[in-house]
C-alpha cells in the first residue's frame, strides 16, 4: 500500500466559542495546518471534510480561494473525521493527487442532542415513548458488559479521572481542571450506571490536516508521520448500535471489531505495537469497551489494567492523553480528526505535558458513531 | 387501554397485548417492528422474557421527537430477551429502579405516555413479572 504522509496539522480550540461560527472553526484549522505545513490553500488540489451540525465544509472556499479544486462533504457522524480521511488518502494513493486537507469541525447547542428517527429510518413512535435518546444506548451496552465482565462504577470512573488529568496539559482541551474519583462517582446520574463527569457533551471545534504523498512529503521535509492505515466499516449482522429497537438473538461483532482488524492487517502491525491509543469516548464505559474491541486487552482484563494505571501517560498503553472527548467534549465532526492530531503530536514528541514519556512510533486511533460506523487509522513515525 | 396507541401495527389491540414482529418469509429471520414490506409477515412475539439490559432516563429527552408529559420524571428503558423470538428495546414500568437488575423475568403491558386527554396515546412496556401472569 502506498503511504500517505501528514504533512500538516492544525486545530481550533474544543470548548465553546461563542464568536465563531463552526464553519469559521472549521477554516481556522485548515489555516493552521497550512501554516504548520509551510503551504497555501492554491497548493492544495483537493478536500475531504464536514460538520455534522455547522454547515457544508465546501463553502469554504468563500474564505480559503476559488481555486477550483474538487472538495467533497462526508457526513458520517462520529466518524466523519474517519470517514474524511479515509477519502483523503484513497485520493493520494489513486496517484491523482499529490497534496490535499482533510477538516472536520462542528457547533452544537448546549445539552442531548436531538435526533429526529424520520432522519435515522425509524418509526415516529420511537421518539415519542422517549427511546431517541444516544445516552441510553450507552448505558445500556454498558449495563450488559459490566454484568457480563466484572466491571464495576469505579473503574468507570478511574477512565473518567484520567481523562481530566490528561486535559490539564492539551491546549486544546475543554476541561482542564482535573476531577477526582469520588466527584466523579459520586455525581447526579445522567443515565445509570453513568455519572454527569462520565460522559463527554456536545461541544465545538475544528481539525484539519494536510495529507501528502510520498513524493511531495520529501520534497517538503517532513516525512515524519506516515497514515499506515485507514479502514472504516459499517455495522455488521447481530451487533449492537444506537438506535436499535431490536437486538437479534445472535449476537455478532462490532463496526469497531472488524474496522481494528482491517486496520492491523494493513499497517501489518498487531495491538502489541501500538505505543499511544486514541479511543471513542463517549462515556467512560465506551473507552473500556473499546480497549477490548480494539484487540488491545480480553473483555474483563480493563478492571486490572485501570486499577494498575497501565492506560495513564507513564503506563503500558496511554490511552486518550488529550483527554480525549471527556475532556475536549464531542464536536461530532471533529472529534475523529482530532484523535489523530493528537497523534501525530505524540509521534512528532511535541505534546508537553502530555507526552507520551518513551518513543512512540505506532498511533492507533479509533472513531464509533450512530448507527453503527467505526473509522481506525494507524500513525507510524 | 384508554388512549389510541402510538402507533398502528405495533401491539396488538384486542386481548391479549402482543407486539407485532415480523418474519422474513424466506430467510426466518425476526424483526420488530413490523416492516411495511410483503417479504415479512406478522407475527405475535412472546409477552415475557427476561431482562437484557437496563438504564434509568434521568433528563427530559428533547421534545420534539419525545411526546412530553408535563413535569418530568425519570422513568426506566431497557432490552428485553423474549426467547426464541429476538431481544425488544422498551420503556420499563412499575419498577422500583434500585430493583432492577440483568436476567429479571418482564411481562408485556403498555404504559400511557405524553400529557392526560388529547394528546394520551398508549405505548408497549415491560414490567417486572408478578406470579399471577399467565403463561407466555
Amino acid at each position: 500500500m502506498t503511504d500517505v504522509y501528514i504533512v500538516g496539522i492544525g486545530i481550533h480550540p474544543f470548548g465553546r466559542t461563542a464568536s465563531r461560527s463552526g464553519l469559521a472553526q472549521g477554516e481556522f484549522a485548515i489555516r493552521a495546518a497550512l501554516e504548520d505545513a509551510g503551504l497555501g490553500w492554491p497548493d492544495i488540489q483537493f478536500a475531504f471534510g464536514g460538520s455534522d451540525a455547522a454547515g457544508k465544509a465546501d463553502t469554504l472556499v468563500t474564505q480559503l480561494g476559488e481555486t477550483t479544486l474538487p472538495f467533497v462533504n462526508v457526513l458520517n457522524g462520529c466518524a466523519t473525521g474517519g470517514a474524511a480521511l479515509f477519502g483523503g488518502c484513497s485520493a493520494i494513493r489513486s496517484g491523482d493527487a499529490d497534496l490535499g486537507v482533510v477538516v472536520g469541525f462542528d457547533k452544537h447547542p448546549r445539552g442531548a442532542f436531538d435526533p429526529m428517527p424520520q432522519d435515522w429510518g425509524l418509526p415516529a413512535w420511537y421518539g415519542e415513548v422517549g427511546l431517541m435518546v444516544t445516552t441510553q444506548f450507552f448505558a445500556m451496552k454498558l449495563r450488559r458488559y459490566m454484568d457480563l465482565y466484572g466491571i464495576t462504577s469505579t473503574t468507570l470512573a478511574r477512565v473518567a479521572e484520567k481523562a481530566y488529568a490528561n486535559g490539564v496539559h492539551a491546549p486544546h482541551a475543554w476541561r482542564r481542571t482535573p476531577v477526582d474519583l469520588e466527584t466523579i462517582l459520586n455525581a447526579p446520574m445522567v443515565n445509570d450506571p453513568l455519572t454527569k463527569y462520565m460522559f463527554c457533551s456536545p461541544a465545538e471545534g475544528g481539525v484539519a490536516l494536510v495529507l501528502a504523498s510520498a513524493k511531495k512529503a520529501r520534497e517538503l521535509g517532513r516525512t515524519g508521520v506516515r497514515v499506515k492505515a485507514v479502514s472504516m466499516r459499517t455495522r455488521p449482522v447481530g451487533s449492537f448500535e444506537v438506535f436499535a429497537p431490536a437486538l437479534d438473538l445472535e449476537r455478532g461483532e462490532s463496526a469497531t471489531t472488524i474496522a481494528s482488524r482491517a486496520a492491523f492487517e494493513m499497517a501489518g502491525v498487531g495491538p502489541r505495537d501500538i505505543d499511544v491509543a486514541q479511543l471513542q469516548d463517549t462515556e467512560s464505559g465506551a473507552e473500556i469497551m473499546h480497549m477490548a474491541e480494539n484487540g488491545f486487552c480480553a473483555h474483563g482484563e480493563q478492571e486490572r489494567w485501570l486499577a494498575e494505571g497501565r492506560t495513564g501517560l507513564a503506563g503500558t498503553l496511554p490511552i486518550n492523553t488529550d483527554g480525549g472527548c471527556l475532556a475536549c467534549g464531542e464536536p461530532i465532526g471533529a472529534s475523529g480528526l482530532r484523535q489523530v492530531y493528537e497523534n501525530a503530536v505524540q509521534l512528532r514528541g511535541a505534546g508537553g505535558g502530555r507526552q507520551v514519556p518513551r518513543p512512540v512510533r505506532n498511533a492507533y486511533s479509533h472513531v464509533y458513531g450512530a448507527p453503527g460506523v467505526s473509522a481506525v487509522v494507524i500513525l507510524q513515525c | 387501554m384508554s388512549n389510541p396507541p402510538v402507533a398502528a401495527n405495533l401491539f396488538t389491540t384486542h386481548a391479549p397485548l402482543r407486539l407485532l414482529g415480523g418474519r422474513h418469509r424466506q430467510s426466518g429471520r425476526i424483526v420488530f417492528p413490523l416492516p411495511d414490506d410483503p417479504a415479512y409477515e406478522s407475527i405475535e412475539l412472546p409477552s415475557r422474557g427476561i431482562l437484557w439490559s437496563f438504564t434509568i432516563q434521568r433528563f427530559a429527552p428533547k421534545s420534539p421527537p419525545y411526546r412530553a408529559a408535563g413535569a418530568f420524571l425519570p422513568f426506566a428503558v431497557g432490552y428485553v430477551e423474549l426467547p426464541g423470538a429476538l431481544i425488544v428495546e422498551s420503556r420499563l414500568t412499575d419498577v422500583d429502579f434500585e430493583h432492577l437488575h440483568v436476567g429479571m423475568p418482564m411481562q408485556l403491558t403498555t404504559v400511557q405516555i405524553g400529557a392526560a386527554g388529547a394528546e394520551a396515546r398508549e405505548a408497549y412496556a415491560f414490567r417486572p413479572s408478578a406470579d399471577g401472569d399467565a403463561a407466555p
